[in-house]
């Protein structure tokens, strides 16, 4: 498993969103409310760039007339066919029980710990004044 | 290893189909409004700008029903130069026809003249598309075939147009839509279907269309959500009334396309005309074969949206009733129920199948060698 530089911290504001490609895996790295979220940036349903989709909120119902909107901003949904998915888990609301995504573990680290490795990241720049949003793969 | 930052929009991720495939239903947009205008009298302009257009949809200026993402499009579709999803040749070649491979895309070009009550303009804007068509997308890219579209509710003027378009390559069909101010066996419409068959062009039968009746047989809706599954009734009813005017009777050449309406349906269809035809075929006897008999011999189905059921033994029962030879693989490009062609078969289909499936049926029905 590695460790994989995403972006600075200044440069992933909360709501914002970067993609990236490690080993020819298609990654979107995601500050949801200051939160890190790391996940594999394709559909599990027909393969769609997934995080093309918009951030919105949950609509569920217990009962006809009763709507509930809950988790706001933290419900991916998919560019093609409206798929939802949760930001943080990979889990599906569509079809939990066949269609998860794939989500990995992202965290700040401060540059002072990167330049020591085992990190990769080439195209970035680190400094060591700065923190840095990993996403581990 | 590169680590790559990447800005948006991405592309997808290229599909796995490395064979050649046709793509039976693909809608070009016009980048801006005044496209059309190069193709159109300068009374249309004015006509345009001064009176607009008016549907047999009343009170109305979109959609009858909101869609499910931006101009019912993929989001990730909007090319990079601007204007909406689909406008953009450059931009359909990049993400459509390159990466899956498509040999042949079919053009159903969907915001034309069709529905519109003033039959002259609509005549005008129909002709202007099929002008359009050729001089932005298949003059430019030779994947790409054009549908005539025409002013269905002028059977007359419609059939013209056929005829003016008749032999030339650019086209590889006539397209109406499913919604049209009444079912489209009815007499209005035959001048079409002769039109067509002397032309050897196939007739597409597209979901949507602005005729003026509720979009359910039982009324308007609540939801989008019927909006998409009553498609499949309302072809239902335009092909039980192509079957029982005899349409097909009168003009045995005659083959048309039912596209973006499901085919899932087609078997019940026919078991339910052929066990009332057994009673009442003195009601309708310029039918001189069973209804199923006609559906099979002469309708074509387009894929998308795919049907989907948990078992895939439901899908091949079904298929083996349509025949593997009347399937034309479509994705709906740029719309957003899109179908991605490698993950619309199951597994335990045959070679030949998915040959006649994705490509060969289609460059059959079309006459592309």
């Amino acid at each position: 498993m590695a460790r994989h530089v995403i972006a600075p911290v200044d440069e992933l504001p909360p709501g914002s969103r970067k993609f990236i490609e490690i080993e020819g895996r298609p990654i979107a790295g995601c500050n949801v409310k200051g939160e890190g979220c790391g996940l594999l940036n394709r559909c599990p349903h027909q393969g769609a760039a997934l995080c093309e989709g918009p951030l919105i909120g949950l609509a569920s119902s217990s009962d006809p007339g009763e709507i509930e909107y809950t988790k706001l901003g933290e419900i991916l949904r998919c560019p093609w066919h409206g798929w939802e998915f949760d930001i943080r888990t990979g889990q599906s609301y569509c079809d939990p029980r066949r269609f998860r995504v794939r989500a990995y573990p992202v965290n700040v680290e401060p540059g002072t710990n990167l330049v020591k490795g085992p990190y990769v990241a080439e195209t970035i720049k680190v400094a060591v004044e700065s923190d840095y949003v990993v996403v581990e793969l | 290893m590169n680590v790559q930052l990447r800005e948006r929009p991405q592309t997808a991720p290229s599909s796995g189909v490395k064979t050649a495939i046709a793509d039976c239903d693909i809608h070009p947009a016009r980048a801006t409004n005044d496209e059309l205008y190069p193709f159109l009298a300068k009374r249309w302009h004015a006509h345009l700008e001064t009176f607009g257009v008016h549907s047999y949809q009343g009170m109305m200026g979109g959609p009858p029903y909101p869609k499910a993402q931006p101009n019912a499009s993929r989001r990730d579709a909007y090319p990079p130069e601007g204007g909406p999803q689909g406008s953009s040749l450059s931009f359909m070649q990049k993400q459509l026809l390159d990466p899956n491979n498509v040999a042949l895309g079919v053009l159903n070009p969907l915001n034309t003249g069709q529905g519109i009550r003033n039959q002259d303009l609509a005549a005008a804007i129909c002709a202007a598309v099929n002008d359009w068509q050729i001089e932005k997308w298949t003059s430019k890219e030779p994947r790409l075939k054009a549908s005539v579209v025409v002013a269905n509710e002028d059977g007359v003027s419609a059939a013209a147009e056929i005829r003016k378009r008749a032999g030339d390559p650019n086209f590889v069909q006539v397209l109406l839509l499913s919604r049209n101010v009444e079912p489209l066996g009815q007499r209005r419409y035959w001048p079409i279907y002769e039109a067509a068959q002397e032309a050897g062009l196939p007739v597409g039968v597209h979901a949507f269309g602005f005729g003026g009746n509720p979009i359910t047989a039982s009324g308007w809706p609540s939801y989008y959500i019927e909006e998409m599954v009553g498609h499949s009734q309302c072809q239902q009813t335009a092909l039980a009334s192509l079957v029982l005017e005899g349409v097909f009777e009168r003009f045995p050449r005659l083959k048309m396309v039912m596209v973006e309406a499901g085919f899932g349906w087609a078997p019940s269809l026919a078991w339910r005309l052929d066990k009332v035809f057994s009673r009442l075929h003195a009601e309708v006897p310029h039918l001189k074969r069973k209804p199923s008999e006609y559906i099979r011999d002469h309708i074509w189905w387009t894929t998308q949206p795919m049907e989907d059921p948990e078992s895939r033994d439901h899908l091949f029962q079904t298929i083996e009733w349509i025949g593997w030879d009347k399937l034309l693989f479509a994705t709906d490009y740029p719309h957003w129920d899109y179908d991605e062609p490698s993950r619309v078969l199951p597994a335990g289909v045959s070679d030949a199948d998915k040959q006649a499936f994705y490509l060969d049926n289609a460059k059959k029905l079309y006459g592309i060698s």
